[in-house]
């Protein structure tokens, strides 16, 4: 995972000036906060507090299935989601790119049924998660239409 | 799991924007 970046530490007391500068760049308020930036510098994820070691590379991953949404690439981004519930299951990121696979897969396909295959997958696993809740509006949403969650 | 951190955040940008890379930006205050 940590192949896919280049990584810089600004430490607080260390590099006050960095601190100063980056800290106002990207708005960061705490440490540890950690920043996932794409090619062009723009922030794409954040980390904010200690994560144990698999919970910390799953974060890098929904990180990079973020900034591939981000940037449009839906087919990269759902792969990229699927990847993070499948190596990281237990994970609190698990739930979270469940959610966005699905949102990923029908901006790529502007077909509703991935929303509501979706809804169908949080029935069998992650039912108390906040991704849960949300993605329960969906279960009507082949009979109804997209409604708000049309495409933007 | 081996990060090879650096301090030169300036350099690291500019070689994530010409490699196409993605950056990993710690702001830390934990003795380095």
């Amino acid at each position: 995972m940590t192949e896919h970046f280049l990584a810089a530490r600004i430490n607080v007391r260390e590099q006050p000036e960095d601190w100063r500068r980056f800290g106002e760049r990207y708005g960061v308020q705490w440490t540890p906060t950690i920043l996932i930036l794409d090619p062009s510098g723009t922030e794409r994820h954040r980390i904010e507090g200690f994560l144990p070691a698999d919970d910390f590379l799953a974060q890098l991953a929904l990180g990079l299935a973020h900034s591939a949404f981000a940037r449009q690439q839906f087919g990269e981004a759902e792969r990229r989601f699927r990847e993070v519930v499948e190596r990281f299951p237990d994970s609190d990121a698990a739930p979270e790119a469940l959610y966005w696979a699905g949102v990923a897969r029908y901006k790529a396909t502007n077909d509703a049924s991935a929303l509501e295959q979706t809804a169908q997958a949080f029935a069998q696993r992650y039912q108390d998660s906040a991704w849960a809740k949300k993605a329960s509006v969906w279960r009507k949403q082949q009979a109804s239409g997209v409604g708000d969650h049309a495409r933007v | 799991m081996a990060i090879a951190w650096r301090r030169d955040v300036d350099a690291v940008l500019s070689e994530a924007k010409a490699q196409g890379r993605h950056v990993l930006l710690d702001f830390s205050a934990a003795p380095m």
